[in-house]
């Protein structure tokens, strides 16, 4: 009986060891699988509107195709870069984009820097002119064009009105091939300012108050205290600031559109707008793609290389 | 060195009086406590001689010198923050050397100067580093050499050991002692925690709500309290205040460690000197060494400290002696200390019949 009963227990033990090591197995799979079933929708999304229509540009690039025909579809390969890099127009496009983004950072973000250092303070005036300031960004970009139109109107803009009044001629703002860039760096510099100067006071008013307290201890004049604590302590804000304000001018294109069409000849035609009517007006859907390909290697490029110089300079605790 | 001299100084802030004319005279080469609970006005009081909050009214002395209209960087103070307030960016070399190059020193003085101070205060190893590569420990010494390293007629330190571990503190509330020691310039140091307050100021300043309620050397303090509030700030645990007997304008107050706790069952000696009440355990904590007792008594809530020795267990009925020599008698009304109860009350308890 006793051997009986111990030979019944031991096939029971057996049984339930075995069972638990197929439960261990199922459930050793399952944790290796679990993190890929946790993403999946997330890559999911990202594949079907990031990652293909990307890929998908890519492909199309090397093709000869319209809009007009999309069943005529012809491997081109390189050629459409190579018609690109040859055409002196598109040289140009390069050339003013680069200029327009150039500027408008470096304004944006120099002037956003010094209205920050001034309206960083508490008193009820100075938020009351940080809401005006940021106001801009919170109109649409057409509705600022359109103003932005107005005001530089050669006869009864308020720009030209003002020049008067101060005893110097008018000005033919978007008409002029000389200043028609420029009056779009104005318009976007204007637009942006005001988001760039709120992030560079929430960066501000991280530095602790008693840094300023030691250094003012510490005898530092006012511009080394701007250069070796101030500056240093917002080169993250700076950083965040650049990756986003150049990768937003290069994308410039409302304002193109609705203020100047590109022109006068071609004076403002830049990266985007240039894909647009090659793509739009002209029907030349592979130029447009090689092109849209060389804007992501531009902005890819010069993020890169944001991030690697970055990585050393910017301060982060 | 400098003595530091407050006449009447005050502070508002939107109408609101913190600091409410102080008059202090902190010696020449004192370690000065601040001390008290937080919002008395302890920092404000320690930011307005470093010149960063500016005084309301009355006057502050630097040496012989009024400062109230000197900005910070030129009334040869140096301060050791509480979050030591270094340059996050800077190298703990730049650190130390930004306020020298700042006063017109050349770059050679600066490397000796620095080199220096980085010997004595240990750092010689780190000058490389930035501030978030060192441990707390360490950010507190680059603190301390940045302060050192100008050489400055006086030292104020807000809360600088509250941010470190209880063993790195004791460590560094000796070392703070013995370069106070070395140095011999003035300290002036702002903590709320009152061992720290004892054990290293040569002078301490006990202020409450503004106010200063006294100034003496720590072990007058711990003995002669002026008043209630002192009495019961200094001291851990707080000094028990129970009801005096017969006077309603009085109150009694003993140390818990000046308090004898006997078993009820132990047949109580009738003690003409002495106070005694009836009560039970509620609570006790051991220490270690020492074990409180929590015991509700007929005079209400006391704490007896005693040895470990032998323990009573909570819920135990008994009798809390303390011998009249070690009771102070203070002022209901105003909390100030009228007399030791030895001579005075006597008298009322062999009349009021307490024991």
């Amino acid at each position: 009986m006793r051997k009986a009963a111990a030979a019944h227990e031991m096939t029971a033990s057996g049984h339930a060891l075995g069972r638990t090591e197929a439960t261990k197995a199922r459930l050793n799979l399952f944790e290796t699988i679990r993190p890929y079933l946790y993403v999946t929708p997330a890559l999911a999304f990202f594949g079907v509107f990031f990652f293909f229509p990307i890929a998908y540009v890519i492909y199309l690039s090397f093709h000869d195709w319209s809009l007009l025909n999309l069943d005529e579809i012809e491997w081109v390969g390189l050629a459409n870069f190579t018609a690109l890099f040859e055409d002196a127009d598109f040289r140009q496009v390069l050339g003013t984009t680069l200029i327009y983004t150039l500027s408008t950072v470096a304004l944006g973000i120099g002037i956003a820097f010094f209205l920050a250092l001034w309206l960083n303070r508490k008193a009820k005036i100075f938020g009351l002119v940080q809401a005006a300031v940021f106001s801009p960004h919170i109109i649409s970009l057409v509705s600022v064009a359109m103003l932005w139109m107005w005001l530089m109107d050669p006869q009864y803009g308020l720009l030209n009105a003002l020049l008067e009044f101060i005893g110097l001629p008018g000005y033919t703002w978007l008409s002029d091939t000389k200043s028609a860039l420029l009056s779009l760096i104005i318009v976007s510099v204007w637009k942006g300012v005001g988001y760039n100067t709120l992030v560079f006071i929430a960066g501000l008013q991280s530095i602790p108050r008693d840094i300023y307290e030691a250094a003012s201890l510490d005898r530092s004049p006012w511009w080394r205290t701007l250069t070796r604590i101030t500056i240093p302590m917002l080169s993250p804000t700076l950083f965040f600031l650049l990756v986003i304000n150049t990768i937003s001018s290069f994308q410039v294109f409302d304002t193109i559109y609705i203020m100047t069409q590109g022109g006068p000849v071609n004076s403002t035609n830049m990266l985007v707008f240039y894909i647009y009517e090659q793509g739009m007006d002209f029907y030349n859907g592979g130029i447009a793609s090689a092109a849209s390909v060389i804007l992501l290697g531009i902005v890819g490029l010069l993020t890169l290389l944001h991030f690697r110089v970055m990585e050393k300079r910017v301060h982060y605790r | 060195m400098a003595k530091v001299v407050l006449k009447q100084v005050t502070k508002e802030f939107n109408g609101q009086q913190v600091v409410k004319g102080l008059d202090l005279v902190i010696p020449d080469g004192s370690f000065t406590v601040l001390v008290g609970p937080s919002g008395c006005g302890k920092s404000t009081t320690l930011r307005m001689i470093a010149g960063l909050e500016q005084a309301t009214g009355g006057e502050i002395l630097i040496g012989e010198q009024p400062v109230n209209d000197l900005p910070p960087g030129k009334r040869d103070v140096a301060m050791v923050f509480q979050n030591y307030a270094l340059y996050p960016t800077m190298s703990v070399y730049d650190n130390i050397s930004y306020g020298l190059r700042n006063r017109g020193y050349s770059k050679k003085e600066c490397q000796v100067l620095v080199e220096e101070i980085a010997e004595v205060v240990g750092l010689a190893p780190y000058l490389k580093r930035k501030p978030s590569q060192l441990s707390g420990g360490q950010r507190q010494r680059v603190a301390l050499a940045r302060a050192m390293v100008k050489k400055p007629q006086v030292f104020l330190m807000d809360e600088p050991l509250s941010n470190l571990d209880a063993k790195l503190r004791n460590q560094m509330r000796v070392e703070l002692t013995s370069l106070h020691k070395q140095l011999g310039s003035t300290f002036i140091y702002v903590t709320h925690d009152q061992v720290e307050a004892m054990t290293m100021g040569d002078q301490i300043v006990v202020m409450n709500e503004g106010q200063i309620m006294q100034v003496a050397a720590p072990m007058d303090l711990y003995q002669e309290p002026d008043n209630l509030f002192v009495a019961q700030f200094i001291g851990s645990p707080a000094m028990n205040i129970v009801p005096a007997a017969e006077r309603e304008d009085q109150v009694w107050g003993f140390r818990p460690e000046k308090a004898l706790l006997r078993h009820a069952g132990v047949s109580s000696v009738g003690h003409a000197d002495a106070m005694d009440m009836h009560g039970h355990i509620v609570s006790r904590e051991i220490l270690g060494s020492d074990t409180l007792y929590h015991v509700e008594t007929d005079k209400g809530r006391v704490v007896v400290k005693t040895d470990t020795e032998s323990l009573l267990d909570a819920g135990s009925a008994v009798h809390v002696t303390v011998p009249l020599s070690s009771i102070y008698v203070f002022d209901r009304a105003t909390g100030k200390r009228i007399a030791r109860a030895e001579n005075g009350v006597r008298q009322q308890i062999l009349a009021g019949g307490v024991v």
